[in-house]
């Protein structure tokens, strides 16, 4: 039996989805998985993190000793401020985010369909605490919205699907899904690739995600 | 003009059973603990409470859940690795939850302070908050192409808001990001109150500088300092953004 191909680490993945961010950049980084990116933007690139909670320049995490219990970001984290960076109130940021000035905005989700429907606040599951947050606005509100997850569920079952089978977040909202597999861009007429790891033919991709893939 | 309250219990004199209270912060930032604080000592119930988290740990938010004032509370994000209170209080059923979007909460605060009598918005559309508590659908359309669903503001009786620091007329300015919901829900209240940690002399803030001008605050009490621990109880990262 050939070997696999080898899937890419977390920190591969967060590299890849920062190779796209282009410099001048204003970008939404997602709690969670997209938070990494953060660690992986290009050198030569300045790009500006803007956190729901009113900020705009947002800073790696405090040196221990220098967190402030008023600069947290929307996991409510100690964060920075780099220079340049803006507080602004609520309702502003999320104007920032509904009236289209984020260039982008990177999300981790459960399922995103071919079509680009998004999943990513709730499972479901009876009893559950629900909580949605500022998904449902940064999902539709960016001028792109990408999403960054694992392709396969613990169970081996593509989070890539014909449709979405958890309550969504948005309709034909996502653009790009970056995964540890392949990046796909999402269209009307389904699933386009646009990278795969090496090693990984496109019918073998196109097994894994149980979807046809255009080239 | 003095808007300054010597207490606060002073500050929240007269607040009614059945009010519909905005109470600001995001996290440990810009929560107005002791003006929650008061408000249990004040003992108004049946309370209505807008506001983004739905408290954690035992104290501010959660300790007022757990005493039983509050019937409903409208927010985005009432889960939290130690909102055990709330979580309780939902599952036996014992309060209402109104699940937003935290830019639709932020957006009808602000209708409500501008006067607006409803608005067209693309969040939420297709998904299952379109729909009213009851199950519903909320009214839809179709703008430019684009699905949009119809929302309408949010009223407070009182806002709780937690401020940098304010004048006598009722100026304010904040502190990073605990700015977060207080100037909105400034805005939207009958009467809001500022908690501050400096009360300062008219003309002491700058103009070009004040981010609440004094219009939207009643009145205005010096509360000391509480340093929270940023990343503390409550605060692992959740999975979503918040």
């Amino acid at each position: 039996m050939k070997p696999g191909p080898r899937r890419r680490s977390l920190d591969e993945l967060a590299r890849r989805v920062a190779q796209d961010i282009p410099d001048g950049a204003y970008v939404n980084l997602g709690i969670g998985m997209p938070t990494r990116v953060a660690n992986h933007l290009r050198a030569d690139a300045e790009v500006v993190l803007h956190s729901e909670n009113g900020l705009l320049g947002m800073g790696p995490t405090p040196a221990p000793g220098d967190e402030d219990h008023d600069l947290i970001n929307a996991s409510k984290q100690p964060v920075t401020l780099l220079r340049g960076g803006a507080y602004f109130h609520h309702a502003d940021s999320f104007a920032m985010m509904r009236g289209g000035h984020l260039d982008l905005c990177v999300l981790g989700a459960f399922q995103v369909s071919a079509s680009g429907d998004l999943a990513n606040w709730s499972t479901g599951e009876p009893g559950a605490i629900p909580a949605v947050g500022g998904a449902m606005d940064l999902a539709v509100g960016a001028k792109q919205t990408w999403v960054m997850m694992e392709l396969l569920t613990r169970q081996g079952a593509s989070k890539v699907v014909e449709r979405c089978s958890y309550p969504l977040t948005g309709v034909g909202c996502v653009r790009r899904i970056y995964t540890d597999f392949a990046t796909l861009a999402c269209t009307p007429a389904g699933l386009r690739l646009i990278d795969a790891v090496e090693g990984l033919g496109h019918a073998e991709l196109e097994a894994l995600v149980g979807l046809p893939i255009g080239p | 003009m003095n808007k300054i309250a010597a207490s606060v219990a002073e500050a929240l004199a007269g607040v009614r059973d059945g009010a519909t209270v905005l109470v600001g912060g995001f996290g440990t930032a810009g929560v107005p603990t002791a003006l929650i604080e008061g408000l249990i000592a004040q003992g108004a119930r049946e309370l209505t409470v807008v506001s983004n988290n739905a408290g954690t740990g035992e104290t501010g938010l959660a300790a007022l859940l757990k005493a039983g004032r509050v019937r409903r509370i409208v927010c985005s994000y009432p889960r939290q690795a130690d909102s055990q209170v709330f979580d309780e209080l939902y599952r036996r059923g014992r309060i209402e939850l109104e699940l937003v979007p935290q830019g639709n909460l932020a957006e009808r605060l602000r209708a409500a302070g501008a006067g607006i009598g409803a608005f067209y918005t693309p969040t939420g559309y297709g998904t299952d908050l379109a729909r009213h508590a009851d199950g519903t659908a909320k009214e839809t359309r179709l703008i430019a192409g684009r699905g949009h669903v119809l929302e309408y503001p949010i009223h407070g009786d009182l806002a709780l808001i937690q401020a940098e620091a304010g004048d006598r007329w009722g100026n304010l300015v904040y502190r990073k990001a605990a700015r977060n919901f207080g100037p909105v829900m400034a805005t939207a209240a009958r009467c809001t109150v500022a908690a501050v940690h400096r009360i300062v002399e008219l003309g002491e803030l700058d103009p070009e500088a004040i981010v609440t001008p004094g219009i939207h605050v009643a009145r205005v009490v010096q509360v000391q300092r509480v340093a929270t621990r940023a990343g503390g109880l409550g605060s692992a990262p959740a999975r979503q953004p918040a």
